[in-house]
């Protein structure tokens, strides 16, 4: 993913994605503190105070009002940035399905962090999947530098298409963790997202508009339909912003998935976020000993990709998705439950199962990632698996 | 009127027109009537105030009508009618 003769500075995953934000320069904060997102809302806050962006910054006494002044500033046709985790995301839960249903496209950092209870601060997915139907585009980033360029795409998709969308990265693993992250200019970043162009203005007094009103059983079931349409275009503008981005500044960013030595690989692992850099090395070790296996990283989680994840699989025998949330359905996480879903319709199904891994900020580690390779490829030689396997859990 | 559809409906559920509660006849909720005796009636406009639907039509500081188009029969006005007048009196309404 690097970034060819570009300025290089040394940021934390919240350092980047604030920096982005100044350089986005948006008219409207509101945001509240919350590990580990804090630094994000932090750092922008002293931008603020330096006079180095225009921003209006609103510290909000709760995320809920968070998200309720984002999306009063965003019907009023601002540009709107927020940033929250976990129990902050879980708080603004009702506002999201609102900010979605009047197509505000407000752009959101969640720096991923497991739900209570237990009361937990670390890394995993389970605050966002719990949001997956919230009608937000969700994006998962691998790194640091992922997540600075993808807050930049995301305004640009967002504002395309009216929707919101929130980018997210791992907690700790990379919000706290230092990388080199390639920059662009502050003018860049301008031109490329240029102005928002609202579908409507409350602040528009000459042309009074009703926003937000009772949508009983004659209309709401449109507003629906009208989102789902609007995700489906999500995918049209995810690819063509990607694909400008990267010509324009020399990146090479994926826009649904990333296939990772899928060339002729036999089986497959899939995987998000931060665990598919430890599964590319764990796919790099197990290549040298001359095992046929791949890895797919998906990024884009909503909308959820299932043409690209059909044609990326359709040749692979085995398949073992990563999730780092369950649904405690007794069936796995949401991860594996849709890509299942999704190739369902391939002529020549592959077998698939699930490994819930990392529950908690629970470690990582390459055995582990190594032992996944394993099991999938037992699965591929149609030994006897489990459908859902708890990776590094103790019994 | 044929309801538009999803193809046809303005993006995030807005109403790109106003005003639009004029269009909303609310007449038809009414379960009572009131019923004003002009006669009695003293012009004091204790019920114009208090009509939550402004459906009691004043001209020149006096009650003219009362507009059962919106009147939701909510029974306000004759509670605030003056004891000792009682011009306007709660009927069951008649369909």
């Amino acid at each position: 993913m690097a970034v060819k003769n570009r300025k290089r500075m040394a940021l934390t995953g919240n350092e980047a994605y604030a920096y982005a934000m100044k350089q986005i320069n948006p008219d409207v904060v509101a945001a509240y503190p919350i590990t580990p997102a804090t630094e994000i809302v932090q750092i922008f806050a002293k931008y603020v105070a330096d006079g180095l962006v225009n921003t209006e910054f609103v510290p909000v006494e709760s995320e809920h009002s968070a998200m309720s002044a984002c999306v009063g500033a965003s019907a009023a046709g601002a540009r709107v940035m927020t940033g929250t985790a976990s129990q902050g995301l879980a708080l603004m839960h009702e506002i999201l399905y609102i900010a979605s249903s009047l197509r505000l496209p407000i752009v959101m950092a969640v720096v991923n962090r497991a739900l209570s209870g237990p009361i937990n601060i670390h890394c995993d997915h389970s605050d966002t999947m719990g949001s997956r139907d919230a009608g937000w585009i969700q994006v998962y980033t691998e790194n640091a530098n992922e997540a600075y360029h993808s807050v930049i795409m995301g305004i640009k998709i967002a504002e395309t298409v009216n929707l919101p969308l929130m980018v997210t990265l791992d907690g700790f693993i990379i919000s706290h963790e230092m990388e080199v992250v390639e920059v662009l200019e502050d003018q860049e970043v301008q031109e490329f997202i240029g102005e928002r162009e609202p579908l409507y203005n409350i602040l528009d007094v000459d042309n009074p508009i009703t926003v937000g009103p009772l949508d009983l059983q004659d209309y709401y079931f449109e507003h629906k339909r009208q989102q789902v349409e609007a995700m489906k275009y999500a995918k049209e503008v995810i690819n063509s912003v990607v694909e400008e981005y990267n010509k324009k500044f020399g990146t090479d960013f994926p826009a649904f998935i990333e296939p990772y030595r899928m060339e002729d690989a036999e089986y497959a692992v899939l995987a998000m976020s931060s665990a598919a850099g430890t599964m590319k090395e764990a796919v790099n070790l197990m290549r040298e000993k001359g095992e046929k296996v791949g890895l797919v990283r998906l990024r884009v989680f909503r909308p959820f990709p299932f043409e690209e994840l059909r044609e990326v699989f359709k040749n692979v025998k085995a398949i073992g998705v990563m999730d780092r949330a369950d649904s405690l359905n007794t069936m796995g996480g949401p991860v594996f439950n849709e890509t299942k879903s999704a190739l369902y319709d391939l002529e020549t199904r592959p077998k698939m199962m699930g490994f819930v891994f990392g529950l908690g900020g629970r470690d990582f580690p390459m055995e582990d990632a190594i032992h996944i390779i394993e099991r999938v490829k037992a699965l591929k030689e149609g030994k006897k698996v489990d459908m859902v396997e708890y990776i590094g859990v103790r019994e | 009127m044929k309801k538009k559809g999803w193809k046809e409906l303005p993006e995030g559920a807005i109403i790109p027109v106003a005003p639009t509660s004029p269009e909303f006849k609310t007449g038809d909720w009414r379960i009572q009537k009131p019923v004003w005796n002009e006669d009695k009636c003293v012009h004091c406009l204790l019920c114009w105030l208090y009509c939550p639907d402004s459906a009691i039509k004043v001209k020149d500081g006096k009650v003219v009508a009362f507009d059962y188009e919106y009147c939701k029969g909510c029974g306000i006005c004759e509670q605030v009618c003056p004891p000792k007048i009682r011009a306007i009196e709660m009927v069951k309404e008649e369909i």
